[in-house]
């Protein structure tokens, strides 16, 4: 490597570096603001026009907070933990292309790539659960393991059906090879598997259970303050941008679809722009779920993954592989995709009945429980025979 | 392992701590302890007079006020006799139903929060906020309202109040609905609490359950039916009982209840006529010595007052029957073999209010 090119990688992981902070504090204010539209409320409105300058005052915040560290922690893991849930979620950027030209390095095998460095975050957070001596702490970080071992599997096979698809692994041919369909259209099956343990594998609502505020408070994060707290947050969304970027790349043609006009670095603009376009669209897909849906319990997220997103990932590569075998039109998996998953909705939706079956409440009319007459109260006269005074004044209780 | 879910927990609904015994996420064993807003309320009736106890009233359930009032002023009514006028009878009548939707909203917007959702929360709030306003133009108070009077009501309703009520309950009527659709069929909401936390019939009975939480296990009991008191036996109303005894019956009871609530409330107004609001009572009460045992149906079930008086200006004795305690009492027996992500679900099914569990 010539200098040359250490000096452009340095530049550009330093920009990349700006970026992701960048777009985390537009996050922050966006999930905010989108959330308060939900909720009948406004959101931040005090620091700046419609609060814009509320993640500065955030994040000059958090950085000028105490950062405490607790007694019994284990001092070492408590303080690496930030940064092993950092580094992965900064790492997996390096090949993340935003438009054609516009990626730090891109990789033949960029797509394992991205799945081997996103696997280490969980490090984080066990780390985290572990070296803050908290139980609750403890049950937040063992929850995030077996919630985000059990969802990379989906993960990873959903992306596999899109690797098929492609041959390939190469994240700009993945793009490239949706030119003419997008694989939303082909694999809506592999899509949804993505969307859905891709929200596991951050930890969103309704997977939030490892730092689940009414249980365990915040989970792998309860001790953590400071600084060190908003290194955690800034990963967290930076995960979440990741996801939305990825689904946006693999699925929704990434800068893609339909074909920019230009040549050079008009081109290169008008596709980051088209790809950030898509990908704040998915981010706030993942919001307005957040802002919807209650949270799972432990076991139905492990029955979840495994009953559910588990098979139908086979049945999703299975679909692709015999599509791709006897070379079938790809509306073929298309309508296959998509009778898989309203066969899933069916199953899923129709454990409890209809609205009629599940409805164990009945009410009863007073007629038919036989209302009976009230009691009330009778003048009567006082027990010992004298009459009851009354005060002159307009009687009230003092 | 272990652990103390509270007193300073996010969702202990107050200061309740519950000493919990995992094996991993399972609950082996549960162990409530309450008494952290213990402020002797009982004592401090003893030596205050009949009108500065309603103040205590107000305090013990703190979100339905007007319900604790309305219990002991009933009680020391029936130890003097009072014969309370009509027109009293329908302002106690509607704003306590208003208080039992405005209680059960705030349990609705909570237990959206227990579950994980963070939404519900704000429609409930904003469907009590309405409540809440309209309170403060009839009591002065947003709460600790101190405007039931022993033999009637502090004063009598604004003029406008029939056209404020009856905007009132068409907001409202919006507003249930809207909060129904987006909690009682989520399907996460079904998972997380249909066949959580079932107790039976029986079992609730045992424990000394009532309201909500011993309808939904499928016993036909309210005391504005079963003993009717006040003027409820004027209205025609619903009392929805559940079958399964899970957390879902509780929830979807009090939804349904306030609904009927509703109802009456509109009969009440169309019914409700001009007249006095207070009975001719001496400004020092001194009702004569005696025992009085008053059973009225707060939104948690059976509030009762027993109150004994030895014929001064202060009861010589003031027990509350609180209906949060003896809820609270059966958590042990829903909370076998649950997970500690239930244990939220199902504390917050009960519905407490600890300044009513410690007094």
């Amino acid at each position: 490597m010539t200098a040359l090119e250490g000096l452009f990688y340095g530049l550009g992981a330093a920009g990349l570096l700006v970026f992701l902070s960048g777009t985390v504090m537009v996050l922050t204010w966006l999930e905010r603001k989108a959330l308060a539209r939900i909720q009948l409320r406004m959101g931040p409105m005090r620091v700046g026009p419609h609060g814009t300058l509320q993640p500065i005052a955030d994040v000059a915040k958090l950085m000028t907070k105490e950062d405490i560290t607790p007694s019994w922690a284990d001092k070492r893991v408590f303080w690496l933990a930030p940064a092993a849930l950092l580094m992965p979620a900064l790492l997996v950027w390096v090949t993340i292309p935003m438009a054609r030209d516009l990626v730090l390095r891109n990789l033949d095998m960029g797509l394992f790539y991205v799945i081997a460095v996103s696997v280490l975050s969980v490090m984080g957070l066990v780390m985290a659960g572990w070296g803050s001596a908290n139980k609750y702490a403890m049950l937040g970080g063992l929850r995030a393991v077996g919630a985000l071992i059990s969802y990379e599997i989906p993960f990873i096979l959903a992306v596999l059906g899109v690797a098929m698809l492609s041959q390939s692994m190469d994240i700009t041919r993945i793009v490239d090879d949706q030119r003419s369909i997008a694989y939303i259209i082909v694999q809506p099956l592999g899509l949804f598997l993505f969307l859905v343990a891709g929200l596991a594998e951050l930890g969103r609502t309704p997977f939030d259970i490892h730092h689940a505020e009414s249980e365990v408070v915040g989970g792998p994060f309860v001790e953590y303050s400071g600084a060190h707290w908003a290194a955690f947050m800034l990963a967290e969304y930076i995960n979440t941008f990741t996801v939305a970027a990825l689904v946006v790349l693999l699925f929704v043609g990434g800068w893609r679809w339909p074909a920019m006009p230009g040549d050079g670095a008009l081109h290169t603009l008008l596709s980051l722009i088209w790809f950030l376009t898509k990908t704040y669209f998915v981010i706030l897909a993942i919001f307005w779920i957040r802002g919807t849906f209650p949270r799972l319990r432990i076991d139905q997220l492990m029955a979840f993954a495994w009953k559910v997103l588990v098979p139908l990932a086979f049945v999703n590569i299975l679909l692709t592989g015999l599509v791709l075998y006897y070379d079938l039109g790809w509306w073929v998996l298309t309508i296959l995709s998509l009778l898989s998953l309203a066969a899933a909705f069916y199953i899923i939706f129709g454990r409890y009945g209809s609205r009629a079956e599940r409805m164990t409440v009945r009410v009863y009319s007073t007629r038919e429980l036989g209302l009976k007459p009230a009691v009330r109260p009778q003048a009567a006269p006082p027990p010992d025979g004298s009459p009851v005074q009354v005060d002159k004044a307009p009687a009230a209780g003092a | 392992m272990m652990l103390n879910l509270g007193p300073q927990h996010p969702s202990t609904h107050g200061v309740f701590r519950l000493v919990l015994w995992l094996d991993g996420e399972r609950i082996v064993r549960a162990e409530p302890h309450i008494g952290y807003l213990h402020r002797g309320s009982e004592k401090l009736c003893e030596r205050e007079d009949y009108t500065q106890i309603i103040t205590l009233f107000d305090r013990l359930d703190y979100v339905a006020n007007l319900n604790g009032e309305l219990a002991f002023c009933m009680a020391a009514e029936k130890l003097m006799g009072l014969e309370v006028p009509d027109r009293a009878w329908y302002v106690r009548s509607i704003l306590c139903e208003l208080n039992r939707i405005a209680s059960h909203m705030l349990f609705y917007g909570v237990y959206g929060l227990d579950t994980g959702a963070m939404t519900p929360i704000l429609y409930g709030f904003r469907e009590r906020e309405r409540i809440v306003l309209l309170f403060e133009a009839v009591t002065g108070a947003r709460m600790m309202h101190n405007f039931i009077r022993v033999g009637g009501v502090k004063q009598d309703l604004p003029e406008d109040f029939v056209q404020r009520v009856n905007k009132l309950t068409d907001e409202l009527k919006r507003g249930i609905e809207e909060c129904d659709q987006l909690l009682t069929n989520s399907e996460l909401f079904l998972a997380r609490t249909k066949g959580v936390g079932s107790i039976d019939g029986p079992t609730a009975r045992d424990y000394g359950c009532t309201g909500p939480v011993l309808r939904a296990s499928g016993v036909k009991e309210d005391v504005r039916v079963s003993e009717p008191y006040g003027i409820y036996d004027r209205f025609e109303f619903g009392i929805p009982v559940g079958s399964n005894g899970d957390c879902w019956d509780r929830y979807y009871i009090r939804v349904e209840e306030m609904r009927q609530s509703l109802s009456i409330i509109e009969q009440a107004v169309k019914q409700m006529e001009p007249g006095p609001i207070q009975a001719k009572v001496r400004r020092i009460a001194r009702p004569p010595k005696g025992e009085a045992y008053v059973r009225t149906e707060s939104p948690r079930g059976d509030f009762a007052v027993f109150l004994v008086s030895d014929g001064g200006d202060k009861p010589y004795r003031v027990k509350v029957r609180a209906p949060s305690f003896a809820n609270l009492q059966s958590i042990t027996h829903m909370l076998r073999d649950a997970y500690i992500a239930d244990a939220v679900v199902i504390l917050g099914s009960i519905d407490i209010i600890l300044g009513e569990v410690d007094r």
